[in-house]
């Protein structure tokens, strides 16, 4: 026996230890963590605090829009630049406090805009990205969602005429709605990071909006969420956005009016589904 | 027709237009009424507010209505449900009386309880506006809230959690591990709640067996609720569906809860149809409701009113169905409305008093999201002072995170700390149950079992092998 082996034989167990940590091979929820007395014990403490100091930065961190735009010309071969456009939210603190100020654009921003689109010209959908509450979502998973909607609509029967990319700092979901209808576009679709999760600090939300203007609530809206490598996949998330814009541009609407039929079979499935699990298991 | 008040401090003479005004420039400082507009301009105009307000006699509040009789059915119901026998001995006193009066040595927990149907959420509101946490804690303490289903949630000496083993995609091997955990750790008297990441009926009549089944299998004295919409759940037990509770997020305005999608009727025919499952043992409290401050402005349903004063309208709303359970989700909400740990601090032991006061099950989830300025050592503070104040019940979940609505509350190791430092236990039905099966090597001494306990041990045999989760 090593020595260290000895002072752990002869002192009693400080941490108890819990039989049914196995269980975490089927969820990401925090279970089976042990205890030091009732309390946890140091090593789970600290993972839980780095946890929790990851999703704090993702919320702080700020977009790197230089680095995302050179990503974005680079993997969809765009022939100009995103638009870079910004919030009446100064700063993340006013962001924070202010979500009126975050769903609306700065006048600069507002004037550069229209100047952009004096043609006229109308599009099928604008792509608003908007860094919101992580701009890590945005920063990791744009290029990659992108990529994989540019091929959907490659393959897409319908051609889909798309406005000049855009993307929005200190922005709220509602800023595309003014973003849209200043392009003169049928449909919005906003990317934006949502309020991070301990687990999932890198969450991508896909809002869309048929007939986008100012002032427009949620139930106008569909959402897709939680698009990350660890979440819904890009080619997934494209894939349902895809149905949703094709029925919204067939019905002109979106919102509770427009089911999002692509889950309904697995809801079914899923709801018709056993409740047989092992605690109720003869 | 709005009364205006007045003051004059020094030099400067103060103005306050209405009531509303006046109550919501006396609100202790927080974002949801700077966004709204509403809070006061200074420091000193905050306390002048409360010093106006302290003179106001309180009958005021039921004269001087903050939302139209005519435009408003929880003012309706506030007005027309008022005892006004039950209001005389508080009826000549002003609203700074009312806060001395509470914190005398007359108003004890029988006197409390005795006038509790003469005091409106106003009343609360505007007293707890004068009050220091000190004095919300002490007063909430004195205030007896008992109530019952399967076990008896809320009396002295006791804190109950509400197990909430949530799973963003409603994995029923995920939530049976997060219910194993929770049980394993003490938790779960106050409910087993889960909020369906998957939102209809059918989904909802799932997790309701789900949950039915282990309380029925471990013989667990205690209720199940799905937090779905009051709608779906009355369609479930249409369906046959074991429902013990029926859920519903309510605010203090008619415009909040239209926005909610119901009405007090429907909350009426809730528990009319969840009474007649006979289901409770030990008593037919049948309602779970959640509220919390900023909810009625971000449903743009505030009608000029700070915050606060909304949520305590929420509780008239909560007493009219008889609840077993009320909780205010202080910290979900968001920065825009209570900006750090210490706004969220307030607004929890504020909550907590008026229910109590107002005769309410008052819980708290002590919560924050990862967008506001608050950490684990605030959660840590409101839960020791909901614990002192004498709170109902806390929420129980794996390690704090809630993997489905992705905020933080309180653990099951949360809720055994703060049992262990302030002497607090179980629902006494639930605490024999905990006992019988070994949870607890020792219950009175707050020791759990270092071995797994048989019945658990058993069923962990069960356990499939491969994960059936999606990669």
């Amino acid at each position: 026996m090593t020595p260290d082996n000895r002072a752990k034989a002869l002192s009693p167990t400080i941490v108890i230890e819990n039989p049914w940590e196995r269980l975490r091979a089927f969820t990401d929820a925090r279970i089976g963590l042990g205890r030091a007395g009732v309390s946890l014990p140091t090593k789970q403490l600290l993972a839980f605090q780095l946890a929790h100091a990851q999703a704090q930065d993702a919320v702080h961190c700020p977009l790197e829009c230089d680095a995302l735009a050179s990503e974005l010309i680079e993997t969809l071969s765009l022939s100009v630049p995103p638009i870079r456009l910004h919030s009446q939210a100064e700063d993340r603190a006013m962001y924070l406090q202010r979500p009126d100020y975050g769903r609306r654009l700065s006048d600069g921003s507002r004037q550069q805009l229209q100047q952009a689109t004096e043609s006229g010209q109308r599009f099928d959908l604008a792509v608003v990205i908007v860094d919101g509450l992580s701009a890590l979502a945005v920063q990791q998973n744009s290029a990659p969602f992108l990529t994989a909607l540019h091929r959907a609509f490659a393959h897409d029967q319908n051609e889909w005429q798309l406005a000049p990319l855009t993307v929005v700092e200190q922005g709220r979901v509602a800023i595309g709605d003014e973003v849209g209808a200043l392009l003169n576009a049928d449909a919005v679709l906003v990317m934006i990071g949502e309020r991070p999760g301990l687990s999932s600090p890198d969450s991508l939300g896909l809002y869309m909006t048929w007939a986008p203007e100012v002032g427009l609530k949620d139930d106008r809206r569909n959402c897709i969420s939680n698009v990350r490598p660890a979440g819904l996949k890009p080619e997934e998330a494209a894939r349902r956005l895809l149905l949703l814009l094709a029925e919204a541009r067939q019905r002109k609407l979106s919102g509770v009016q427009l089911k999002d039929r692509s889950e309904d079979s697995v809801l079914e499935g899923a709801a018709g589904g056993s409740t047989q699990n092992f605690l109720v298991a003869d | 027709m709005a009364q205006t008040y007045h003051t004059t401090v020094g030099s400067r003479r103060y103005r306050f237009n209405g009531l509303a005004e006046l109550m919501a420039k006396a609100t202790p400082p927080r974002s949801g009424d700077r966004l709204a507009g509403v809070i006061a301009e200074s420091a000193e105009e905050r306390v002048v507010a409360q010093m106006v307000l302290a003179e106001l006699p309180l009958t005021t509040f039921l004269n001087d209505v903050l939302i139209p009789y005519e435009q408003d059915e929880i003012t309706r119901l506030i007005i027309d449900d008022h005892d006004t026998n039950a209001f005389a001995p508080l009826r000549h006193l002003t609203v700074g009386d009312f806060r001395n009066w509470l914190l005398s040595d007359h108003a004890t927990s029988d006197v409390l309880a005795a006038v509790r149907a003469g005091i409106t959420p106003e009343m609360a509101a505007a007293v707890s506006k004068l009050m220091r946490n000190q004095d919300l804690m002490l007063v909430a303490k004195k205030c007896q809230v008992t109530t019952a289903f399967r076990n008896t949630i809320g009396l002295p000496g006791r804190l109950s959690t509400r197990l909430q083993p949530n799973h963003p995609t409603d994995d029923v091997t995920g939530i049976a591990a997060s219910i194993l955990d929770g049980l394993l750790y003490g938790s779960g008297d106050a409910v087993i709640g889960i909020n369906p990441a998957t939102d209809n009926v059918a989904q909802s009549v799932k997790l309701m067996r789900l949950m039915d089944d282990v309380i029925q299998k471990y013989e667990i004295p205690t209720q199940s609720c799905v937090l779905t919409h009051v709608t779906n759940t009355l369609e479930a037990i249409e369906q046959g569906a074991p429902v013990d509770l029926v859920f519903q997020s309510i605010g203090g305005t008619e415009a909040t809860n239209r926005s909610f999608g119901f009405d007090l009727s429907t909350l009426a025919e809730a528990e009319a149809a969840a009474q007649t499952l006979n289901r409770g043992t030990v008593g037919r409290n049948v309602m779970y409701f959640e509220t919390g401050q900023g909810s009625s402005l971000s449903a743009d349903a505030h009608h000029g009113l700070d915050q606060q004063t909304c949520e305590a309208r929420a509780y008239a709303v909560a007493r009219k169905f008889n609840p077993l359970l009320v909780n205010t989700v202080v910290g979900f909400i968001g920065p825009e409305y209570l900006y750090d740990g210490k706004e969220i601090t307030r607004a929890g032991l504020e909550d907590h008093f008026c229910g109590k006061l107002l005769g309410v099950p008052m819980g708290c989830d002590v919560c924050y999201t990862n967008h506001a300025s608050a950490d684990q050592n605030d959660m840590d503070n409101l839960l020791t002072l909901l614990g002192v104040a004498g709170c109902s019940f806390v929420m129980g979940i794996p390690g704090s995170d809630d993997i489905m609505l992705n905020y933080q509350t309180t653990s099951f190791h949360d809720a055994l700390y703060a049992r262990r430092v302030l002497g607090l236990k179980a629902a006494p039905e639930f605490e024999e149950w905990l006992a019988k099966m070994q949870i607890f090597q020792d219950v009175s001494a707050y020791r759990l079992n270092d071995q797994l306990p048989a019945a658990f041990a058993n069923s962990l045999r069960h356990l499939p092998k491969e994960p059936s989760r999606d990669a």
